[in-house]
């Protein structure tokens, strides 16, 4: 059951690349990670691409194919037509460094801006007491496997590079929303800053991101909206206003 | 080394698994300036591969559990061969290492009065394994990671920049480890990203680089695991400890291509999956050792019954340890009884319903289903071995990690040897790692303290950065590509998983062969992110660490854990007095026996004097313990 695939690879780096057509064999059952590195191992030595696992299970292969952000791992050459071309290019909202390889340190910077977890000072290791159903909704955010495929497809930085200074992006709006329904932090207003310092606001909850989570993440319906419309209660509740408690605000 | 970069830390961690980030986090707290070396990016480390979860006695479940237990099962597990002290160590830490993590915003599974569940695993007598789901390796390295920016916003409170004391350097692989006058005195290195080289001198050097499946055909690793760091420490001095010691797990997926090696978990077979040749023989019952006929069926109605009735049945055989089932498997392929694809059949749909299944085994369900286009509720999965977790490993003072023989030198997590004897638990890497990842961590800090810097000499350099060099000078080579798959099938065919003399004998030269081979690859294309480039460096440390293996399985002449000898079938009292240690001389690996440490008395009372008698020698035995 082997085949002769068209694989069309963006080559090149920051200052110029192209896409170049190459015939590749792809046996059944095989993934466009492997026809990729069957390429790298007998074509192009230096072909560069990300990857880890091979299991979606790290997110590091991430990149776009037939203009669709995915992971290289998970997606099976069978599902693409026996006479279609499959082209494989970077992931477009992050510079590319070489091939299908791009810059993602601005999802590390934002990671860096995002307060971290407190735990309650009293609370000596060991004593913590939780019920199942409390940890449940942060740990669906926890299943996050950092393959940025979301911050990739938003639109608010996919195509506007100004708006990366002051949009954190989806996979750091549930890193937010799992901090703030973690049952132990003790951090206050992570809402508020998420709409203030993080660009909340700026989603305009099209969905985009939870199409593309490999893990299946609700990111806008069980983070960000959540989110939004407790901000928009703080923010205009008027009892609240004018009590001044903005600054405790910190879980409903 | 014209684009050559220079820093200067403390403390440096080779590795960004969860071993060297535990011991990042010791180091850091204690004030020290630390730098994390990272082959991938941030958090991509194979501890996210971890499923099952970190076995610690934190008695939540059944409050009989203790470290005493703990310790004991770890011993068995690895067939006495273990270093006493470490698995003590393990013991006794393990559950102060998992609360920590709570105190770091982890969020393990619960038990209903909300304390960290626990679950079941092989080997373990009580419930014992903290977890996260499935993806219990993704929490910890998701915690720790973001507890290094915890620490790095602290840094940047104080000093207006987060990474003035902690910095992560990703993309990064290290060629070499530094000394100077018989200390350590930093690492140099390439970016991955640019080709360019990297300077770090530091007087304390972490290793904690994982694995070494990659030097395998089939294996649950990912590309990372070529054994750097066990190649690293080999080159600058340190010794290897029982490197013959390989994991080779029962049930890899081993059809379609895509997903050759990567695990099938164990709870298949707990939730009574079963295993079937070509012929639809439910083979295992003809693989029952004599040890272990007193507590598994030897017929399939006993054996089916089991799953209701524990108390009046037998275990079914497909539930024997991970030995025993990985060599059954490999049995039956070899007599022509297997899959198409050199596999066996794992089957749970004809026993348990469709819903049952998605909901006890959710991943598994996904993974056949996504990637093999397998139902596992209508059809059977298709399986193998495959090379999961290497025992062997870096020499190490069990106290302080401290590699044996290189001052400043300290290693952790599955690069060290010693804590899981010939065979690993389930369970026993994530504790091991946050453990020792700490002891290792306050080994450096402590050496630190003692020894400050030692600069590296320009000599040093200049060696260093001729090797990054090489590759590039030479033209119509070799390709690594090519030499790496030769390598794999030599280890796959020659010292796999049942070895005899014979066979190792012609490994052994087929590596020294390939190696010769390899200093003569040449690499196309420039430096800049270049993977051809990248898989030279990882070739050389994969065929250091295959020769090791090799060498040791030959002298090893007998068959214990995840070394079995065809030839020497049984297991040997007088050898498990021994470890197998290999050294490098510049030019090959050599490999000599030392003695083990003798446990002392109160460790040695800890067991059935019965039990004790079927692993230790007679004189051992009269002895009753070192002290």
């Amino acid at each position: 059951m082997t085949r002769k695939l068209n694989l069309r690879i963006w080559r090149g780096d920051a200052t110029n690349g192209a896409l170049q057509d190459v015939i590749v064999e792809a046996n059944e059952g095989e993934v466009v990670l492997d026809v990729i590195h069957r390429v790298q191992a007998t074509q192009m030595g230096d072909l560069a691409v990300r990857w880890n696992c091979k299991a979606g299970k790290c997110g590091s292969c991430s990149m776009e194919i037939n203009g669709k952000p995915r992971l290289a791992c998970m997606t099976q050459v069978a599902s693409y037509g026996d006479d279609e071309t499959i082209t494989v290019t970077p992931l477009r909202a992050f510079p590319v460094i070489k091939d299908l390889v791009t810059d993602v340190s601005f999802n590390y910077r934002k990671a860096m801006e995002i307060p971290a977890y407190e735990h309650p000072k009293e609370l000596a290791p060991g004593d913590a007491r939780m019920e199942q159903i409390d940890v449940e909704r942060s740990q669906e955010f926890r299943k996050c496997i950092e393959c940025f495929l979301c911050q990739d497809t938003c639109h608010v930085i996919r195509d506007h590079e100004e708006n990366k200074k002051s949009f954190a992006g989806p996979r750091f709006f549930i890193r937010i929303a799992e901090l703030d329904m973690h049952p132990l932090d003790t951090l206050k207003n992570r809402k508020r800053t998420a709409q203030e310092e993080h660009g909340l606001g700026m989603c305009n909850i099209t969905k985009c991101c939870t199409e593309v989570c490999p893990e299946h993440i609700k990111i806008t319906d069980n983070a960000i909206i959540p989110m939004k419309e407790r901000v928009v209660d703080i923010k205009y509740d008027p009892a609240r206003m004018f009590a001044g408690l903005l600054k405790r605000e910190k879980r409903n | 080394m014209t684009n050559m970069e220079r820093h200067s830390y403390d403390v440096l961690i080779i590795g960004a698994g969860g071993a060297g980030l535990r011991a990042a986090v010791e180091a850091r707290e204690a004030g020290l300036r630390v730098a994390i070396i990272c082959k991938s990016l941030f958090g991509k480390a194979h501890t996210v591969m971890a499923e099952g979860g970190a076995a610690a006695s934190m008695g939540n479940v059944n409050d009989k559990d203790s470290w005493m237990v703990h310790f004991r099962d770890t011993m068995r597990g690895g067939k006495f061969l273990n270093h006493y002290r470490m698995a003590e160590l393990h013991a006794k830490e393990s559950p102060d290492r998992i609360w920590e993590l709570e105190t770091w915003g982890a969020l393990f599974d619960r038990t209903k009065e909300g304390k960290i569940s626990q679950r079941n695993f092989g080997g373990h007598e009580y419930p014992r394994l903290a977890h996260v789901g499935d993806r219990t390796g993704l929490e910890l390295i998701r915690t720790m990671q973001q507890r290094i920016v915890a620490l790095q916003q602290k840094d940047g409170r104080e000093t207006g920049d987060m990474e003035s004391h902690l910095k992560v350097f990703a993309e990064l692989t290290i060629t070499d480890i530094l000394k100077e006058n018989g200390k350590i005195s930093g690492a140099y290195g390439y970016w991955r990203e640019s080709g360019d080289e990297v300077l770090f001198e530091a007087p304390a050097v972490v290793i904690a680089t994982g694995g070494v499946g990659k030097t395998f055909k089939i294996t649950s690793n990912s590309w990372e695991g070529t054994g750097d760091g066990h190649a690293l420490a080999l080159k600058a001095g340190a010794n290897l400890v029982d490197m013959e010691f390989l994991q080779f797990h029962p049930t890899g997926m081993v059809w379609p291509p895509s997903v050759r090696g990567i695990l099938v978990t164990e709870s298949v077979r707990g939730e009574g999956g079963v295993l079937t040749n070509n012929l639809g023989e439910r083979f295992m019952f003809k693989y029952i050792p004599d040890v272990f006929k007193n507590i598994y069926a030897d017929n399939e109605a006993e054996a089916d019954r089991w799953y209701l009735d524990q108390d009046n049945n037998r275990r079914p055989p497909e539930l024997l340890p991970r030995d025993e089932v990985a060599r059954a498997i490999n049995t039956e392929v070899k007599s022509g009884r297997g899959t198409e694809h050199g596999g066996v059949f794992l089957d749970v749909s004809k026993r348990i319903p469709a819903d049952v299944i998605k909901k006890r085994l959710p991943s598994m369900w996904h993974q056949f289903y996504e990637l093999a286009g397998v139902d596992i509720t209508k059809e059977a999965m298709e399986v193998g071995p495959t090379c999961h977790y290497v025992m062997g490993g870096v020499e190490v003072e069990p106290d302080n990690a401290a590699a044996v023989g290189v001052p400043g030198l300290f290693a952790a997590g599955e690069v060290a040897g010693g804590m899981h004897g010939s065979n690993r638990l389930g369970g026993n890497s994530l504790s091991d790692l946050l453990v020792f990842g700490r002891r290792a961590g306050m080994g450096a800090v402590e050496y630190v303290k003692n020894n400050g810097a030692n600069p590296v000499s320009d000599a040093s350099i200049k060696t260093a950065a001729a090797r990054i060099e090489a590759p590039f000078s030479r033209e119509g080579g070799e390709n690594s590509y090519s030499l790496h798959a030769e390598l794999q099938e030599v280890t796959h065919n020659l010292v796999g998983i049942i070895r005899t003399g014979a066979e190792i004998e012609e490994a052994i030269k087929k590596i020294a062969d390939i190696r010769k081979r390899s200093a003569n690859v040449s690499v196309s294309g420039g430096r800049k992110f270049n993977p051809g480039f990248h898989l030279a460096f990882d070739l050389d440390n994969m065929l250091l660490v295959a020769e090791s293996t090799a060498k040791s399985a030959l002298r090893r002449e007998e068959s214990r854990g995840g070394h079995t000898r065809d030839d020497f079938p049984g297991m040997d009292s007088t050898w498990r007095k021994v470890n197998n240690i290999s050294s490098f001389d510049g030019k090959q690996v050599n490999v000599k026996a030392q003695p083990l440490p003798p446990m002392p008395k109160e460790l040695f009372d800890l067991f059935d004097i019965h039990e004790l008698e079927k692993y230790l020698t007679p004189e051992e035995i009269a002895k009753g313990g070192s002290n």
